[in-house]
């Protein structure tokens, strides 16, 4: 059984949502990742998303171009992220950790160099952008022979007709997207979300986390009270931008963020 | 070379699910595949719809002034000294180039959906130019999304498409050219998929586009070959096209797969030399992987990070291409290779001069790779070459390597 599928079944017997916060790997430098890492599963987030960085991140708004930007000013490549993992994994066995980003890495790398290295850095999951289900079983087999769960988006705009097809393929938990648009970009309407999460609810088990447009305590609580999990990121990479002259101070800015979210998730 | 079998197969590509062998495919992140789908099922239907072809036929004639002619350049092949040179003039298009056949498909497939809104990436600025033209014409709001490398160097387009009431917006991200205006035309789409249409202007991105811009500029190549064997009783022996995106070359090339004898050979941007590193020649020397919607040649490095890239053409300054011209090269169907920028304004004085026609910077990488064809071949044999832009737009670049202040 995956980490994913233990912390979930872990947080709905003590009757907690998930606090999933997003990172770009070697943002603003390649040190700063796992100690991040480790401060923010200190600070109460249950899983990690670590972003691969991409030059060419089309799903993504400002924020987490400029992060990828940065990372890339350090050539942090794929390789570094794992080995990141990998550190991160000799001091935590159990908090299940996703690889986010884009497929043209993944490729070039090769779909099965990467998913052997991938399980033995300790990855429990991957959840790649570009790659929607129609274009992935063949690297879905690979991933779910090493015990890796492949994460999906679905989306406002995703028909009801393609939720369960969607979801077969996918393990661990959807992503729902809860905004038209890029990383970062509009307002929430919980309501809007509530409602589209109990559609989706009809046609999976899958656990659900919601991202896109969480920008506070409140919000991730609010989301999550509708869901499985809130997933957040463009708040948390923005307090990473504002220090990256100083990147010491970012493990405890950003889990001070974090803590406040857990704080009102678990109130 | 593929058995007539195969090449019957080969054109019949893409396959239901968009790919041509591996390539082409949908890569694009869930909240787009509606709007690919919706698109697909639209066009399917329109394009089989007799109504919608004599609607599309009617502008092509009217509008866009088709069809446009096929000229023997009989001077530049005497200078030359080889095969006949034909050039098939899409720089005589209304706008000036090939970009026009494909915007006013799209704008018909735009008007039929009911969506008020249109964008579109450009590099050159013929396709943003193309979009806001049609645009204006049905009354269509149209933001164009253009490199801020290349609002500099391309300033006549960008004047262009305000005055025709475009808004263009300069990209300042990334490479700042047209890969990086492909990006933030597709972040658009994400946030306004609802009202808006997207317009690509090359033969690439996500399925349907690479098949329904082909389809749309296959015009050429069906004008081309019968224009052929109407002047000289015979197919060409090689067709010659420019390759950014690649979608005046597919045009070009489409018609003819069948046509074993012709060969069909694309020229992409060899920039200061493929050798150098610093070109847009993913066919020449790039390699397979997944950007912008589909899986193609690429230029990225070993971890997977797009390449920057560079040309003297901005239309030809991307680092991926069209997926159908991928799978023609490893089927061997059809040839890929380089013209650098110092043989392309060679070949832009020449044809300037002695057919008193300016080439676009794009083309002129086809006409420099066309003259070196020719003086291999013999004087009975024949070139067509896709002149797919008139040079107007390009005086600037011109004029600067000139040191002349225009």
């Amino acid at each position: 059984m995956s980490r994913i599928k233990i912390c979930f079944d872990r947080l709905e017997t003590q009757g907690r949502k998930a606090l999933i916060p997003y990172v770009t790997a070697g943002d603003p430098a390649p040190q700063v990742t796992v100690p991040l890492l480790h401060a923010m599963v200190e600070a109460g987030a249950d899983i990690l998303e670590l972003g691969i960085p991409f030059s060419d991140p089309m799903a993504d708004g400002p924020t987490i171009q400029l992060a990828c930007e940065r990372a890339l000013l350090h050539n942090t490549s794929i390789i570094d992220v794992l080995a990141m993992v990998k550190t991160f994994r000799e001091q935590d066995q159990e908090t299940p950790i996703v690889l986010m980003g884009y497929l043209n890495p993944i490729e070039m790398t090769g779909y099965e160099r990467f998913v052997e290295l991938a399980s033995d850095a300790g990855v429990d999951g991957v959840l790649t952008v570009d790659l929607p289900p129609e274009e992935s079983t063949a690297f879905v087999s690979l991933l779910n022979e090493k015990d890796m769960d492949a994460i999906y988006l679905l989306a406002p705009t995703t028909e009801e007709s393609r939720v369960s097809e969607v979801c077969r393929q996918g393990s661990g938990y959807v992503y729902y997207v809860s905004v038209k648009g890029v990383t970062g970009s509009a307002e929430l309407d919980v309501d809007e979300v509530a409602a589209k999460v109990a559609m989706i609810r009809k046609h999976t088990n899958l656990r659900i986390g919601v991202g896109f447009g969480i920008r506070d305590a409140a919000s991730a609580r609010a989301i999550s009270a509708v869901s499985d999990g809130a997933i957040v990121g463009s708040v948390l990479v923005n307090q990473i931008a504002a220090l990256a002259d100083t990147p010491d101070q970012i493990p405890a800015a950003v889990a001070a963020i974090v803590k406040d979210m857990r704080t009102a998730m678990d109130a | 070379m593929p058995t007539s079998n195969d090449l019957a197969k080969l054109k019949q590509l893409p396959d239901a699910s968009g790919h041509f062998g591996p390539y082409g495919g949908r890569f694009v992140s869930e909240t787009l595949i509606a709007a690919l789908q919706d698109l697909e099922r639209t066009y399917e239907k329109l394009w089989r719809d007799p109504d919608f072809q004599a609607e599309f036929d009617r502008d092509l004639a009217h509008y866009v002034g088709r069809p446009s002619p096929l000229y023997f350049a009989e001077r530049l092949t005497d200078h030359v000294g080889g095969a006949k040179i034909f050039l098939k003039r899409e720089d005589l298009n209304h706008t000036g180039a090939h970009k026009v056949n494909n915007t006013i498909g799209q704008a018909l497939l735009a008007k039929h959906t009911g969506k008020p809104r249109i964008i579109a990436e450009t590099g050159a600025g013929q396709h943003g130019v193309a979009s806001a033209t049609v645009a204006a014409r049905l009354g269509l709001e149209c933001q164009v999304y253009m490199g801020i490398d290349d609002v500099e160097r391309q300033k006549l387009n960008v004047y262009r498409m305000k005055l025709l009431g475009a808004t263009v917006i300069p990209v300042e991200s990334g490479t700042r050219t047209l890969k990086d205006a492909m990006n933030e035309a597709m972040r658009d789409w994400v946030t306004n998929v609802d009202n808006t249409f997207y317009i690509i202007g090359t033969a690439a991105g996500p399925h349907p586009y690479p098949k329904l811009v082909r389809d749309f500029q296959s015009i050429i190549g069906r004008e081309a070959r019968s224009q052929c064997l109407e002047q000289t009783g015979r197919l060409p022996d090689a067709l010659v096209a420019c390759v950014g995106g690649g979608s005046n070359a597919i045009g070009l090339f489409h018609p003819f797969i069948e046509d074993e004898s012709v060969r069909m050979i694309g020229v992409e941007a060899g920039g200061d030399g493929v050798e150098t590193g610093r070109h847009a020649a993913p066919l020449t020397v790039g390699r397979p992987g997944v950007l912008h919607g589909n899986r193609t040649y690429l230029m990225a490095d070993e971890g997977g990070q797009i390449q920057g890239t560079h040309s003297i053409s901005a239309g030809l300054d991307y680092p991926g291409v069209g997926p159908e011209h991928s799978w023609l090269k490893d089927c061997g169907r059809a040839e890929y290779t380089a013209a650098t920028d110092d043989e392309a304004m060679d070949a832009f004085r020449l044809l300037t001069r002695i057919e008193g026609i300016m080439p676009a910077l794009e083309s002129s990488h086809a006409v420099a790779h066309a003259m070196k064809l020719a003086k291999e071949m013999d004087k009975d044999q024949i070139i067509v070459v896709n002149l797919s832009g008139r040079g107007d737009k390009d005086i600037h670049t011109v004029a600067e390597i000139d040191g002349i202040k225009v």
